[in-house]
Order: structure tokens, then sequence, then C-alpha cells
């Protein structure tokens, strides 16, 4: 007699407290290590910001370049494309020629976005 | 014998939650047996990584020609055991700019998806934590968080290598999980499942000597080859380090990280290799089937820690080798080689299905993916001007 099988959504959702668990007990640990044994003494240098030991210019909360937002866009393309292959993919096994070529036209359509941005020169990393 | 010596995780589980059961009520028998299994998941992979972290160690010290950790009990064996005794009494110092909620939480983040990205993946036969019907979809879906946890944790530190290493990191981790995804689509064309159960299923069997895997076959070798790099760039391995370069910006989105919280990252980015290895090899390399017909009694659970072994030594052997590359050049490989590359493949792999069986469609499948690879190739390296070195030298 085997044990009846778990659903996966209790299996998934005990190992996420599990891992998270994982995680936090270290770290726990650690905090009472330092509570008893390492009082702690924060000072000015020691809680400032590790720039190679020079004294930090500026905030670093700025501005992104639009450089990373273009590829962001581009991944966003091919991540949605992928979201339709998967299904075309399972269904793969079933389909005639005709079904085959509808998707490397729909493939060829956003190839052709790649190559678009590539004559822009987009992908050039400046 | 053979038989029983492969099942006897899966026996000793059964039996563990039979004997439990006549301590508790009947209805825990599920949760019982959900937690033997994340119980030996956990400590199965946690000790995996205490192995890897002596193993990079020590592989790296016999490539740079010295020892390597060898002082702390034999063979070094105890240097694990010494680092965490030491990250668990190191100070745990947050700068007093930080945002300190996103930089407590980041360390969390990264290590919770890659254990949940690891239930998916079969480590022997009917060894699997959890058989999902997309499983494949899951572990890309859980693995794509990790990208929040390393930005989490470039931005919450308000330092600014930080934020340089977590652009970079994102740059680098969106750029490589498109051909990272595709590659995979290949195999998922050919299994019809999304089943990383099935998908090792279908490569079991031989013809021959050969073993079915999809990797002995053009469009795989392709793919196994293009997943395997975008596998490196998405697990921050050498040569695609760049987010956590030493030398250049000290160490990336985990400058500010001290104490166990450091160690966390280095755990969840250690186990996300594990996660992504164990992925090539069950896409690719036959999961847990042996490869030679005559070496089939040896356990499933054996031959799969061994390819994943072997994948982490190639990964070692590389970050030893190979010098870090530029920004650009890291960009440009990503989206002029390696993202037509893998639609190329796509192609070939639905060639592969609709040509008639035998060399015919060998030979086109393996003209078609070379002449892409040598096209692709060459769309790279034609501006440059390499020609003959030459050398003065001081008089």
């Amino acid at each position: 007699m085997t044990p009846p099988e778990p659903s996966s959504y209790l299996v998934l959702a005990l190992l996420l407290v599990a891992a998270l668990l994982f995680g936090l007990t270290p770290l726990a640990l650690a905090w009472l290590w330092a509570r008893f044994f390492s009082p702690a003494k924060p000072g000015p240098t020691k809680h400032a910001i590790y720039e190679c030991g020079l004294e930090s210019r500026g905030d670093a909360w700025i501005q992104f370049r639009s450089g990373y937002y273009l590829y962001a866009i581009l991944f966003l393309i091919f991540d949605v494309e992928t979201v339709f292959l998967l299904p075309f993919a399972v269904a793969f096994g079933g389909l005639s020629i005709g079904g085959f070529v509808a998707m490397m036209v729909f493939i060829l359509l956003l190839a052709e976005g790649l190559v678009w941005a590539w004559q822009k020169g987009v992908l050039a990393w400046k | 014998m053979a038989e029983k010596l492969d099942q006897i995780f899966v026996q000793a589980k059964h039996e563990l939650v039979r004997w439990l059961l006549c301590h508790v009520p009947g209805a825990w028998a599920e949760v019982l047996s959900a937690l033997l299994s994340i119980a030996t998941l956990l400590v199965a992979f946690a000790a995996l990584f205490a192995l890897t972290t002596l193993l990079e160690r020590k592989g790296l010290g016999r490539i740079q020609n010295r020892y390597g950790p060898n002082r702390v009990g034999p063979f070094g064996l105890l240097q694990p055991v010494a680092d965490g005794i030491k990250a668990l009494t190191k100070e745990d110092v947050v700068p007093r700019a930080a945002d300190q909620v996103v930089h407590f939480i980041a360390p969390l983040v990264l290590v919770v998806p890659v254990f949940l990205a690891l239930a998916v993946l079969p480590v022997g036969r009917n060894m699997v934590v959890v058989d999902l019907d997309a499983g494949l979809l899951f572990f890309f879906a859980v693995g794509a968080a990790t990208e929040l946890s390393v930005f989490m944790a470039g931005w919450s530190s308000r330092n600014k290598y930080s934020l340089l290493g977590a652009m970079r990191a994102i740059a680098q981790m969106i750029s490589y999980e498109v051909p990272l995804i595709l590659s995979a689509v290949t195999v998922v064309m050919m299994a019809g499942s999304l089943s990383t159960v099935r998908i090792v299923e279908v490569q079991a069997g031989f013809s021959g000597w050969l073993p079915h895997w999809h990797v002995l076959t053009p469009w795989g070798l392709a793919g196994f080859l293009l997943f395997l790099i975008a596998a490196a760039a998405e697990a921050n391995r050498c040569p695609f380090d760049l987010p956590e370069g030493e030398s250049e910006i000290i160490a990336g989105y985990y400058i500010e990280y001290s104490g166990f919280k450091f160690a966390l990252f280095f755990l969840g980015e250690y186990i996300g290799l594990f996660a992504v290895s164990g992925l090539a090899i069950t896409l690719f390399l036959g999961g847990w089937t042996a490869p030679l017909p005559f070496v089939q009694w040896v356990p499933s659970y054996v031959w799969f820690f061994l390819k994943l072994l072997s994948l982490i030594a190639f990964f070692i052997w590389v970050r030893g080798t190979l010098p870090r590359l530029r920004m650009d050049q890291l960009m440009s490989f990503a989206w002029k080689f390696m993202l037509p590359l893998s639609l190329i493949n796509l192609l070939a792999a639905g060639l592969w299905r609709f040509l008639p069986e035998g060399l015919t469609r060998w030979a086109f499948c393996s003209l078609l993916l070379a002449a892409a690879y040598i096209g692709l190739g060459r769309s790279l390296v034609q501006r440059r001007n390499l020609g003959r070195r030459t050398y003065r030298f001081a008089e």
C-alpha cells in the first residue's frame, strides 16, 4: 500500500514555507548570537556606504539610462512570444505542416522587429 | 536487486509515512508525505551546496597552481562548516542610508524561488517532489523571480556600485532569458509536454548503443549549447559575471551585505546554478536515464547527480579558464547571436519532424544550424581587424 499522493498545491505551499524558514532560521540564530555576544557599536563611518574607501558623493537613487528601457521592451516582445510558443510546442506532435508554417510566419514577423531594431542601432551598447 | 536499490528512497519514504501514521491521525498522511520530500530536497541540495563551495575553491586552486583550502579537517573537507560558523557569527552591518526592509527581504526573495524551482526536477525514477503538468513553465516563472531579488538588493543598498551591478544584472538576465526559454521550447515540441517527468520518459530507451537523449540530435546539440551558455549567464557565472565583477564594481549588488545575508546570496546563487543545470540535464541529457544500455543497473538518482556534478565541474573549469566579457560584447552576443540562433533552432526542430527519417534530415538540420552559426558568428567579428600581432620589446 502506498500513501496517498499529496496535491501539488499543498506541496508547493509547504515548500514555500520550508524554504522561507530555511533562510530565516540562520538569520535568527545570527541575530541571537549578535544580541548576546557582540553588542552593536554603530558609527557614522561603519554604517556609511562602501565605495572603495572614499567618501560617497551624491545619491545612488538616480534615473536610469534609456538604453536599458529599449532592451526591456525587446525582451517583453520575445517573452510574450514564448508564451504563444509554449502551447504551440505542446500541440506540435499533432500539427500538420501547415500549422508549423503558420507558426514560423508568426516568428518571422517578430524576428522582423529584431532586425529593425538591429538596423536602427538599438542593439549597439553605447 | 537493482530495481530495489533504484527505488530505495521511494520505499523508505512510504515506510516512514506508514510508521508515522501509527502515531498521528490519518488525515496527516498527505502533509507527512510532502514534508518528507521537502526535507530531503532541502538537505540534499544544501549538502551539495556545501560540497560545491569546497570543490569550486579546490578546482580553481588547482587551475591557478595552488592548493586551495586544505587546513580545516582532512583535505579541507570541513571548510564549509567553518565558513558557515563564520557567516553566523559575523556582524550584520546595514548602511544607514539603505532601505532597511527591502535590504532584508532581498536575500530571501532569492533563496525561496530557487528551492521552488528545484521541486519540479525529477532526480530519479519516481523521485520528484511535485510532478506538475506545466512543470517547465513553473520553473521559468519562479526562476524569473531571482531577477527581482538582484534588483531589490542593488537598489535598496543605495550604493552606486550596487546599482550599477543590479542594472547590469537585469539587462543581462532578461537578455539571456529569451534564448534560455526558446532553446527549451524545441524539447517541448518533441516531447509534446511541459511536464519534466514526461520529458525524461521520452528520452528513456536506446537504439543500439545510443540513448534517445535530445542532445544527440542536431537541434538538441545546438539547443543544449545555447541553453548551457544562457544558463551560465542566468546564474551570473563566469564569463558572464559582470554584475558582480570583483575587480570593477567590487561585488556588484551585494557589496552592502555581510554576515549570513551574504551567505544566503551565495547559497541562492549556487542553488540556482544547480536548478538550471538540473533542468539542462532533464531537457537534453536524459535526466536520470543511464547513458549506456549495460549500466542500467546503476540507480537512477546516481546518474542524475553524476551528471549534475559533471556540469558543475564544467562550470568551475570555465570559470578558471575564460576571462570576463565586456558589457557591449555581452549584450550583442545575446541579441545578435544567441537569439537568432535559437529562433533558427526552432525551425531546425520543426524540419526534423517533417523531413523523412534517415541521413537526409541529419544532414539538412546540421547544415542549416552550421550555416546559421557561421553566418551569425561572422556578423559579430566582421568589423574587427584581426591581423598579425606585433610586439615591441624593451631594449
